[in-house]
């Protein structure tokens, strides 16, 4: 039983020790502590997905994590999904296709779109659908990025 | 968020002796997806938060056994929509389990969890009862069954007494030919809770059981061995579902809606479950 614990976060690629208040969400520590601020906070009740980072490869409410359960596991950050400024093919197909308003639901759509992909490359629209259902759009701009996504799951020409 | 301590245990026995404390201030974490909600809201204020996915006994395995289907405590729901032999043999389940929350929910929460956290509307229990699932219960005092129809008590509470934990949930294997198909309604398709939800098995003899959530204080069973239910007349063919369910008016919908719906979403999962089923009507 403590209030404190010595976690190690591995972080895109790079470890990071912390003595950290048990009572955090990954979120807070990611946000506050790393300047990883593309993942957003936002319904801190796991509705919006806003705040949606990869943890050992699966898509995971960073808000709804505490960031002790992190502890020893492999979390992706939008930040380290794409190498330094270069953009992804889903990216740009949201850039391509204007599927980006105010831009606050982002970071959270393109890890959870992306981790559909990565796991179903020919998703139908009804499993993009689904993919995305656990991400809001406060803009409601969802029929562009369907579009975005159903773009890039075309066989390539 | 309100401060608290934290322990992670590596053994049952350290965690009984953890989730033991008298004042019941001590909280069990599993997936979070609705602890972390009560803690970061205020709802829920415990001094100390146990996490038990450390715990070896209480590992994320679905396993095919003589005659039963066992679930580890600390199996996610993802896992079980993945699950080649639940998704065989236990359909209703797997449908039930594909509607909680988001992907990002099912990634976290566990079937156990949804059970223990005894939400009148947690979508996996009707599935639960309509398949005769037992709970096994581990606590200072040894282990013990019990069915899910006797697990839950009323809304937040179950009969885990301090210390007791989860460890495995236990599905018999549905005779040969039973069918068994689940619906729910909700305001919206995304992320929301049920406004009702009905999970119903047909098996080969024609014995139908209806399991129900959020029409009352906790889910519940209807069972018919007669199959009085499937031959009856229609308007008083789901007068059973109905008599047994006391739903309330809330944000979601109000009590005639709930009450009406019954009837409704009894009659499609029937349909479907008849129709995945070998009984075939007299």
């Amino acid at each position: 039983m403590s209030s404190r614990r010595l976690v190690t976060l591995s972080v895109n690629g790079r470890e990071h020790e912390f003595d950290v208040l048990v009572h955090r969400p990954l979120l807070e520590v990611l946000r506050e502590d790393l300047g990883l601020t593309g993942a957003k906070e936002c319904c801190a009740v796991g509705e919006c997905g806003a705040c949606t980072v990869l943890v050992d490869g699966l898509t995971v409410n960073s808000c709804l994590m505490l960031a002790v359960e992190a502890d020893n596991r492999q979390i992706t950050t939008i930040e380290g999904l794409t190498p330094g400024e270069s953009l992804s093919p889903l990216q740009d197909s949201f850039l391509a296709h204007g599927a980006v308003q105010c831009g606050f639901c982002i970071p959270g759509m393109i890890v959870s779109a992306q981790f559909l992909l990565d796991s179903n490359p020919s998703p139908t629209a009804s499993e993009i659908n689904e993919g995305l259902a656990g991400n809001l759009c406060r803009c409601g701009g969802y029929k562009r990025m369907l579009r975005a996504v159903e773009a890039i799951t075309e066989p390539e020409a | 968020m309100r401060a608290f301590d934290y322990a992670r245990p590596s053994t049952l026995v350290e965690a009984f002796e953890l989730l033991s404390a008298p004042d019941g201030g001590v909280k069990a974490l599993a997936g979070g997806t609705d602890l972390l909600v009560g803690l970061r809201n205020g709802a829920i204020r415990p001094r100390a938060v146990v996490d038990l996915k450390h715990i070896r006994e209480l590992a994320p395995v679905i396993r095919a056994d003589k005659e039963c289907m066992s679930i580890g405590a600390n199996a996610v729901l993802a896992q079980l929509t993945a699950s080649e032999g639940l998704r065989r043999d236990y359909p209703a389940l797997v449908e039930s389990a594909a509607v909680v929350g988001s992907v990002q929910i099912r990634h976290r929460a566990t079937l156990a969890g949804n059970l223990c956290n005894a939400s009148p509307a947690a979508d996996t229990v009707p599935a639960l009862l309509a398949y005769g699932a037992d709970v096994v219960i581990r606590g200072p005092s040894g282990e013990r069954r019990v069915s899910v129809d006797n697990f839950v008590l009323g809304p937040r509470e179950t009969v885990l007494t301090a210390g007791e934990i989860v460890t495995t949930i236990v599905l018999p294997t549905p005779k040969p030919g039973t069918g068994a198909a689940f619906a729910r309604l909700t305001r919206r398709r995304g992320v929301d809770l049920a406004i009702l939800s009905v999970c119903c098995l047909v098996d080969p003899e024609g014995e139908v059981r209806f399991g129900l959530g959020a029409v009352g204080p906790r889910p519940f069973l209807v069972r018919d061995s007669a199959a009085a239910v499937v031959s009856s007349t229609a308007a008083e063919q789901f007068a059973a579902l109905v008599a047994k369910a006391s739903p309330i008016t809330d944000v979601r919908a109000s009590h005639d809606y709930r009450q009406a719906m019954i009837t409704v979403l009894a009659r499609r999962t029937l349909a479907a479950a008849i129709e995945r089923s070998s009984w075939v009507s007299p």
